[in-house]
């Protein structure tokens, strides 16, 4: 029996690199979003830029999952490398759309499933003379053949194409008569799936982005000016797109010039040095990398975090270690993260779960580095970081200023304030500092990296040092109540169990909750959004019998930080990983909880 | 040495300058190098050069990497603000810095095993990007901290204190620098203090990458026979290609040279080299030339010392980015932050 659904599928298109179709793939995502359904798009694509296999998955979801639901509905097979593991990859009774110019034998095909068949190269070659249009234009026609097959309506489409070649007119014909061919030959072929789109009003006013851009933006908004960053995949578009934003909004009107600073350095720890360098100047500075990055990064983060100096690190993790899976996700660099340097260091991590909160904690990074003089983490992935995410449109107090935290300027210093750079004054452990060049003879002191005292002169004595590092203790203890605070959702009725999640899981652990709740399963579930960790965290392990963390990477990272800093007794916490480089799904959360849980029933049973 | 305070008395009648400072004024900490070292040689000589320009010292920034000349910033310019940073890491800092606070004074300290071996990568990218700073590497050819050990600097058939020939060949960082587009390129001596305060103080007045390559022996390590970086092979091999003064801005030409000794020479700032040609045919507006000169000395085994090269129109990182003239770290909201407007049509766009 064919599937039937309405505003609730999930088409994958195989595609090969390079091949121009990620911009047809992405207005079919956008046509649907338009006609007000939900839709999670999420590109799988290789460490390639020409030939190798790339998949494009949208998810269809008039309920709103905007996570990975797992199975394909409609494969788009337009890749004859992948053919045979994209066709298995099909749901029985799903739908295989296909290019069939070159007839296939039947064994290439499955039983259980209907086959669409548009002779898309047939029709390109006899509508193009030039290669790349023939390649190019193939696209659009799929499309075309797509929103009939499905419902979609053209005009959005015609729309979406009318304002992607604005100004271009004789582009915008030759697309929209390429999606009309599409179009017309299913019409006069072919009949419609089951699979339908229905225009609705479930995606309101939330906005398309992709979560690099997000927090290059909240970069501009929160005061960043100087940007030191070396290209690593999933990173580099979130560099690029805040040299694209400060070029649109950061231009002085009168003059012309740049009120920012952007250099693509030599490596990550040249990039880390020029971010420390201006901190401790007085400017706001990130870099922007990923795992291998943040490797590289580490004395200088020590240095960060012992000299107290502020910085800001966007990581938008991938597959590691190593090289690993570079254009893969993961969430395998928190412990890399909290924990990097040599000697006893710790830093604040933020833990954004969509592109919305990359805006958010990106802007509210800044204002915690100055704060706290100390770097701070933001931690995408590269499913936020590099794939467009449904999300609600970004939001500005214009009375909000920038906090630059504890700083003495000429006036302080002239009216005789005691100055000592690394002396408690306020018992937050946050000491005051003063901007190089200050005043001419107060408030200068010499910054490194070795132990001094409180008034910043070497000094190895060991009461001193002891002081400073029990100082440095406090004040990210002052951190765990800036960083933002966990969110908390309550299972309808009273449950013994618990989850505790983060990040890009964040929808797929939400339809995986509702799932087991129609199975009658109940958790509560909080999300933690920072480290150092709220005393709610550890109230919330406190108050159930077992919480569940979910988190991607093999190691149960999230759950050995809150072990180590909460002095949690493990078999409390009971991991649910998943790391295969894929974003989790919610059909993977619900089916490995339910087990555990029926595991957990069954258990005292058997050993009667 | 640092529990040692420094007195603070001095001579009633010590001359003071423009901004009415001494030049004690510009002192820092005592040193805590052996007694002898060429690297407080270099840091007396910082301190004269500032003196004598009239800097605000507190408008000078120091940075250092880490060893032996990277601990010197704590003994002069008590006043500034000093960065003893990372190993081989001052120059990504200092640029930095540098773009947070285009309007301070950028000092960049280091020694050959900071710049030449671990920090080799962040010395020459920061001299290809041209930020505006004076770079010293003061030069022994030797790991003094750790005590002993060649640098890369060293160079090849050159003997250690405990007899070990050096194998390698030998880095050469006046060469680099040339080759990377420093547009101010100088090599001195710490024992010719009266060469070495002219460089520094046209070097700090030039508006763009300079680097000096200060050759400087180490008393404990490298002062031996058989050393090409001790006093004595240094003074024997010393071959300057000029004598240089330096004119600031605002200062009358009161000095008449006669025609055809000297070559005056206009940097961005104002100041004005005089140099007084001592090789005869060393031309030190030719980057190719210079390059040229210093192979072939350097196969003599001569040290060829002085203003090697100088480009007056130099452009620093600022300009090719193209920043604002306020520093950075002075914008606020109502410059940085693009406001809700704005992000109204982003938000609009997205849709």
């Amino acid at each position: 029996m064919p599937l039937e659904a309405l505003n609730d599928f999930v088409v994958k298109f195989a595609n090969v690199n390079g091949s121009g179709s990620a911009s047809a793939n992405s207005m079919f995502a956008k046509a649907i979003l338009r006609m007000g359904v939900p839709v999670a798009a999420r590109n799988i694509f290789p460490s390639n830029i020409q030939g190798l296999p790339t998949w494009f998955e949208v998810r269809i979801t008039e309920a709103g999952h905007l996570g990975r639901r797992g199975g394909v509905d409609l494969m788009v097979a337009m890749n004859p490398q992948t053919w045979d593991r994209d066709v298995a990859e099909i749901e029985p009774g799903g739908y295989l759309f296909y290019d069939s110019t070159k007839p296939l034998p039947p064994s290439k095909f499955r039983n259980d499933i209907t086959v669409v068949g548009v002779p898309l190269t047939a029709m390109c070659n006899a509508a193009y003379q030039l290669p790349r249009e023939r390649q190019l234009f193939k696209n659009i026609i799929y499309v075309g053949a797509l929103a009939a097959l499905l419902d979609i309506e053209i005009g959005v489409i015609e729309q979406l194409l009318a304002e992607q070649f604005a100004g271009k007119d004789r582009l915008i014909t030759a697309n929209v008569a390429a999606l009309h061919m599409g179009r017309d030959y299913v019409q006069e072929h072919l009949q419609k799936l089951r699979l339908r789109v229905r225009r609705a009003d479930k995606v309101g006013d939330r906005i398309f982005v992709e979560g690099n851009s997000a927090a290059a933006l909240g970069a501009v908004y929160g005061g960043a000016t100087v940007c030191a960053w070396y290209p690593i995949t999933p990173s580099t578009s979130l560099a690029e797109a805040f040299t694209g934003y400060c070029d649109d909004l950061r231009i002085d009107p009168e003059t012309g010039k740049a009120r920012y600073a952007i250099v693509q350095a030599e490596d990550e720890i040249a990039s880390i040095g020029v971010v420390v360098g201006a901190g401790w100047n007085g400017a706001r500075a990130f870099t922007a990398t990923s795992g291998p990055g943040v490797s590289l990064m580490t004395e200088f983060i020590g240095l960060s975090y012992f000299a107290e100096i502020p910085a800001v690190i966007f990581d938008v993790q991938r597959g590691g270690p190593s090289t690993g899976m570079p254009t893969r996700t993961q969430q395998a660099d928190l412990l890399a993260a909290a924990y990097a340097g040599h000697g006893d260091t710790k830093h604040p991590l933020l833990l954004p779960s969509d592109p919305g909160e990359c805006f958010e904690m990106g802007a509210l990074a800044f204002d915690l580095a100055d704060r706290l003089q100390t770097t701070v983490f933001v931690m995408l992935d590269l499913d936020i970081g590099m794939n467009e995410w449904l999300t609600k449109p970004f939001e500005w107090d214009d009375n909000r200023k920038l906090d630059r935290g504890k700083v003495l300027g000429y006036d302080e210093l002239e009216a005789g304030v005691e100055f000592g750079r690394y002396l408690e004054v306020d018992g937050d452990g946050i000491p005051y500092r003063t901007y190089p060049g200050a005043h001419p003879t107060k408030g200068g002191y010499f910054t490194r990296g070795t132990s001094r005292n409180p008034y910043a002169r070497y000094s190895e004595e060991g009461s001193i040092y002891v002081g400073n590092m029990e100082r440095l203790l406090r004040k990210f203890d002052t951190a765990r109540h800036l960083v933002p605070a966990p969110v908390r959702r309550d299972a309808p009725r009273q449950a013994r169990e618990g989850v505790i999640y983060f990040g890009s899981s964040t929808p797929a652990v939400h339809e995986a909750l509702e799932t087991l709740e129609h199975s009658g399963l109940h958790l509560d579930a909080l999300r933690v959004r920072g480290f150092p960790f709220a005393d709610e965290i550890f109230a919330f392990i406190a108050a159930h019998d077992r919480v569940f963390v979910i988190e991607q990477n093999r190691d149960a990272q999230l759950r050995t930080l809150l072990i180590n800093e909460g002095d949690i007794d493990p078999s409390r916490l009971t991991a649910v990983l998943h790391y295969d480089g894929t974003p989790i799904t919610a059909r993977f959360i619900a089916d490995a909880v339910q087990r555990l849980m029926s595991d957990r029933r069954t258990v005292p049973e058997a050993a009667e | 040495m640092t529990y040692i305070t420094k007195p603070q008395l001095h001579h009633p009648q010590l001359k003071t300058n423009a901004l009415g400072y001494t030049r004690r004024d510009y002192e820092g900490s005592v040193s805590t190098l052996c007694a002898g070292c060429g690297h407080d040689s270099i840091s007396s000589a910082i301190i004269q050069a500032c003196f004598e320009l009239d800097l605000p010292p507190h408008r000078v920034a120091k940075l250092s990497g880490i060893g032996c000349s990277s601990k010197t910033p704590d003994y002069f310019l008590g006043n500034s603000h000093g960065f003893n940073t990372v190993h081989g890491r001052m120059p990504s800092v200092l640029t930095g810095a540098n773009l947070a606070n285009r309007d301070l004074i950028y000092l960049g300290v280091s020694g050959d095993g900071d710049s030449a071996s671990i920090g080799l990568g962040q010395f020459a990218h920061s001299i290809r990007r041209g930020v505006n700073m004076l770079y010293i590497v003061e030069n022994n050819g030797v790991y003094g901290l750790t005590k002993g050990q060649f640098s890369a600097t060293s160079d090849k058939g050159s003997k250690s204190k405990k007899g070990v020939i050096n194998h390698d060949a030998g880095i050469d960082l006046v060469s680099l620098a040339l080759q990377m587009g420093a547009t101010f390129v100088a090599r001195s001596f710490s024992g010719d203090k009266t060469q070495l305060v002219p460089l520094i103080k046209a070097a700090l007045s030039h508006k763009g990458a300079a680097f000096i390559d200060c050759i400087s022996p180490c008393v404990q390590f490298n002062n031996h026979a058989g050393s090409t970086k001790s006093y004595d092979y240094v003074r024997e091999h010393n071959e300057a290609v000029n004598r240089m003064d330096l004119v600031p801005a605002r200062e009358t030409i009161t000095i008449d040279y006669a025609p055809g000794e000297t070559v005056p020479v206009a940097q961005h700032d104002g100041s004005v080299l005089h140099l007084h040609k001592l090789a005869e045919h060393y031309d030190p507006s030719d980057r190719v030339g210079a390059l040229a000169y210093l192979q072939s000395r350097q196969a003599l085994g001569e040290i060829v010392t002085g203003l090697l090269f100088l480009d007056p129109e130099a452009r620093d990182l600022h300009e090719n980015l193209g920043t604002v003239d306020a520093p950075l770290n002075t914008l606020s909201e109502r410059e940085l932050v693009p406001g809700a407007q704005a992000l109204a049509r982003l938000n609009a766009a997205l849709r």
